[in-house]
């Protein structure tokens, strides 16, 4: 008797759990207008396991700002226009074609017909008007708002029938198209009622009922395990389709699994508990090479990736601050010969030896050799010279004493200290060899790390610090992304933050040919254009450039259609076409 | 008997140990800051003793050359390994200058008898001049504690009455006070901009002032049990002032006390200075500390790769258990 009742809960729980697996994909209607995608096709089934440095904070694509909440919503969302991370050229998203007015300042978008959402509800173009109302609507300030304000002014929105929509722009914008790629398109009839409640900003958090988190991108929230997991499943409604006109994604489930550090995802990856690793660092990646999983991981060194590592030195406007001895220190900092000297001593080749184990590139300018639409190849890449960097120094009035320290013309020793972050390895490596570099042509240089909240402030607020190591960059190819740090009211313009009008001529300069490129639609003029500015960064070293490291990415083996690419989500972008070659599925549950 | 005799070999065995320290510029073959940036992470440098032409006595090793998985060694030349070499100079107690090191090699190979950290630098010379920090923070904080315990704890105790309720209250809160957290505390209180040696006085003067109370309430209870000696009182009856008493009947009876916490506090003020450094807040670089040549182990990948890093904390291992020896032979 016990022995069937046994059996018959057995029987149970694996009917339940059948019941319980992925949702099939839809069959395709008639009407719908569905999206074909090139590449290999695959076979469905399967789940992937990624880790993830710690949980999301929430699940708002207009209020998110940190990256491991934007590598959960990206998959959970689509956008008008995408850009394809492998050819970094747009393609249509849920528009399936657009025209640009002759002046740059009109674009019609038409969408596809018939689409759904996750939860069987159409798509149309009351969703694109609704998303865009709440992303630029200043009471709930959208990171993403400051790519849409141009000149302080916002562009409108217009329905022009439930499948076309025209956006207005003040000014025509040169990569307007790439724009709509961040901009995924929420559901009204979900959204609508917290947007007029005034909750908006509230609304979606990590713990949402899965019902209510209803999206256009390939998976849904199945199961959030608050501290361990969150599930994806597949959406059923998908608009996207592969060659054999099979509606993707191939995969059943995405899991998101709450690991730790960096090491702690590098351990899992070697047990086998996770699938994919989206960015290794350079000694992580050599560890897995040499540790036998060649045959079983496919490890991918992309080349030198969009971000930039510089030194930076305080030239901020300090009166009104206490802060008298980097003030007396700015003397040097604003001294042209005084950087360049430094950037002459600079020994980048070990940078990128013992930093990133050779995987990375040297820099002598923001834009690096992995930008191959928008780096300036003219430009010089000198070699390390102490010698020059002592003539640059002796010309401006820069002595020596008995002992080698560099005395300032009015005879006080040459000191200052070095802040970065004490939780980046590889910008506290930099520090140790640039102190050492600078203690060969007499600079005593102090390291001192910090922890990156208190960094962050005094780089952006407190401007105490005297010299500080920083990363920038790696959003998009594009130059636009990079307006904030050139221009000179701009928000990381950080070697002198919050200046009314531009300090310098060549400051000046860089702001005419910045905003004129933003508004030239011809490629080869605003590559001309931008060209320019990097050759007045390269000659002004605001920045200290230091180098570069390549973009680093492990998978199973029996991933395919794995592609990952130089812009984020690197390993991710193209989750609807990953799929699993063998029949059994990989990762723990 | 058996007692004094051990006391007598762990005060032999730490006096030699710490005078390899203090002569770290002696017996280290390389500066602690010098660079090289072609041997990053290379293993220990292998000694040989049987060469192209036999066996001799004098060993030698060879030249490191980067290899495609790490290292290998370049067996067309042989370095043999000279005694009493000319090297870098070092100062020692920053008096004493010289550049005679008591063994080396040839350039451009370099003998690394414990490998070489991230960035090049001669492990085995590193963990000479850190322990050069790292003791002295622990012996010099030892005796700011013992100091002040002493002086709270004789006063406490000679006096007794309100003057001792009050100190004893403060030291109850001292005894209180998590002393990791407190030390982290203070640390983020220091200004940014203090050189290599003003943070090692400041975090000797830190560590040293937490650890008192302990110290401090033994002495009293000492002290205390001293004031009420026949030959105290005697002496008193004499006409003693307390200032003699102190002197001599009081004062040296606390001493084996001073004596056997000193053996107990220099290995825990040494791991206290070592954890500061070991999360960024104690000794910065390029200046070596036990700790933060331990910091570099954070990171899994060198954990698992680089075994000869790991000397700092052997280093630590050995110190403990010899200063926890004598503290045991002490009190028995």
């Amino acid at each position: 008797m016990k022995a069937l009742v046994r059996l018959a809960l057995v029987v149970c729980l694996c009917v339940a759990n059948l019941v319980a697996s992925a949702p099939a994909p839809a069959p395709l209607n008639q009407g719908e207008e569905l999206a074909r995608v090139e590449g290999s096709t695959g076979r469905y089934g399967g789940h992937l396991v990624v880790g993830q440095r710690s949980e999301p904070k929430t699940l708002n694509p207009a209020t998110a700002t940190d990256a491991i909440s934007h590598e959960v919503i990206g998959r959970l969302h689509s956008d008008l226009i995408e850009i394809n991370r492998a050819t970094q050229k747009t393609e249509p998203g849920l528009a399936k074609s657009w025209k640009t007015s002759p002046d740059g300042r009109t674009f019609t978008l038409k969408l596809r017909k018939g689409i759904r959402f996750s939860d069987g509800q159409p798509f149309d173009a009351d969703d694109v008007i609704f998303s865009f109302t709440v992303y630029l609507d200043e009471a709930i300030n959208s990171p993403q708002r400051d790519l849409l304000i141009i000149d302080d002014k916002a562009p409108t929105i217009k329905k022009l029938d439930p499948y076309t929509v025209q956006f207005s722009l003040p000014h025509p914008y040169a990569a307007a198209e790439r724009l709509f790629d961040g901009f995924p398109i929420l559901p009204r009839h979900i959204l609508e009622k917290s947007y007029r409640d005034g909750k908006f900003v509230q609304a979606w958090p990590v713990n949402t009922p899965p019902a209510e988190l209803v999206g256009l991108g390939p998976f849904r929230v199945k199961q959030y395990w608050p501290g361990q997991r969150i599930v994806l499943e597949r959406n059923p409604y998908y608009w996207k389709t592969d060659h054999d006109n099979r509606r993707l994604p191939y995969l059943d489930e995405l899991v998101f699994l709450f690991v730790g550090s960096e090491d702690a995802q590098v351990m899992r990856f070697e047990a086998g508990e996770t699938d994919l690793i989206n960015r290794l660092s350079s000694e992580n990646y050599a560890l897995l090479s040499k540790e036998q999983l060649q045959h079983r991981s496919q490890l991918s060194d992309l080349g030198p990736s969009l971000e930039y590592n510089f030194l930076v030195f305080n030239q901020n406007d300090l009166s009104g601050k206490k802060l008298e001895q980097i003030s007396r220190k700015q003397a040097w900092f604003q001294d042209l010969k005084f950087r360049q000297a430094v950037s002459a001593a600079v020994d980048r080749d070990s940078i990128v030896k013992l930093v990133y184990g050779t995987r990375g590139t040297p820099l002598w300018g923001n834009v690096g050799p992995g930008n191959k639409a928008w780096v300036n190849a003219s430009l010089p890449h000198p070699q390390r010279s102490v010698e020059t960097a002592r003539q640059l120094l002796k010309s401006a009035s820069f002595t020596w004493d008995a002992s080698g320290q560099l005395l300032d013309r009015t005879g006080q020793v040459v000191e200052f200290s070095l802040v970065t972050s004490s939780s980046n390895a590889q910008r506290m490596k930099m520090a140790t060899l640039l102190q050492d570099d600078l203690s060969q042509i007499g600079m005593k240089v102090n390291v001192v790390p910090l922890d990156f909240r208190a960094l962050i402030d005094r780089v952006f607020q407190s401007f105490d610090y005297e010299a500080a190591i920083m990363g920038l960059g790696g959003g998009d190819a594009d130059p636009n992304p990079e307006m904030n740090v050139w221009l000179s009211n701009g928000s990381s313009h950080l070697w002198h933050l919050n200046e009314a009008q531009p300090a310098t001529t060549w400051e000046r300069e860089i702001d005419q040919l910045m905003n004129e490129q933003m508004v030239t639609l011809d490629y080869h003029k605003r590559k001309k254009l931008y060209d320019r500015v990097q050759q007045i960064v390269s000659e002004q070293v605001p920045f200290i450039f230091l180098a570069t490291p390549n973009i680093l990415t492990g998978a199973k083996s029996e991933i395919g259609n794995f592609q990952p690419a130089l812009l984020d989500h690197y390993t991710l972008w193209n989750a609807d076409q990953l799929f699993l070659r063998n029949a059994e599925s990989a990762g723990a549950r | 008997m058996r007692n004094k005799r051990r006391i007598r070999y762990l005060l032999v065995a730490l006096a030699v140990s710490h005078l390899v320290v203090v002569f770290a510029g002696f017996i280290a073959p390389c500066d602690a800051k010098q660079q090289d940036r072609s041997l990053p992470y290379a293993p220990p440098t292998r000694m040989h003793f049987v060469g192209a032409s036999g066996f001799h006595f004098r060993p030698f090793v060879f030249a490191s050359l980067a290899d495609a998985d790490g290292y290998r060694e370049d067996r067309t030349r042989e370095y043999p390994v000279h005694f009493f070499v000319k090297g870098s100079s070092y100062a020692v107690f920053g008096m004493i200058k010289s550049d005679v090191h008591l063994f080396g090699v040839d350039a451009p190979a370099r003998f690394m008898l414990l490998g070489a950290d991230a960035f090049g630098r001669d492990e085995f010379s590193r963990l000479l001049w850190g322990g050069q920090i790292s003791l002295a923070a622990g012996l010099l904080a030892t005796l700011i504690t013992l100091t002040t315990a002493a002086v709270i704890g004789t006063v406490s105790g000679f006096h007794g009455g309100w003057v001792d309720e009050a100190l004893m209250g403060v030291s109850e809160l001292f005894l209180s006070l998590p002393w990791l957290y407190f030390l982290l505390g203070v640390r983020a209180f220091l200004p940014l901009h203090v050189s290599p040696t003003g943070t090692f006085f400041l975090l000797i003067g830190v560590i040293g002032l937490i650890g008192w109370a302990r110290p401090a309430r033994l002495v009293r209870g000492v002290v205390l049990s001293a004031r009420n000696r026949n030959y105290v009182s005697a002496a008193r009856g004499f006409g003693a002032s307390d200032l003699y008493l102190l002197r001599t009947h009081i004062l040296p009876a606390t001493f084996s006390v001073l004596l056997t916490q000193a053996a107990m506090l220099v290995p825990l003020y040494v791991a206290a200075e070592a954890t500061l450094s070991f999360f960024g807040l104690g000794v910065s670089e390029p200046v070596p500390s036990w700790g933060n040549m331990l910091a570099a182990l954070q990171h899994y990948s060198v954990l698992v790769s680089y075994d000869w890093l790991l000397a700092p904390a052997a280093a630590l291992v050995v110190t403990s258990v010899m200063y926890g020896m004598l503290a045991d032979a002490l009190d028995s």
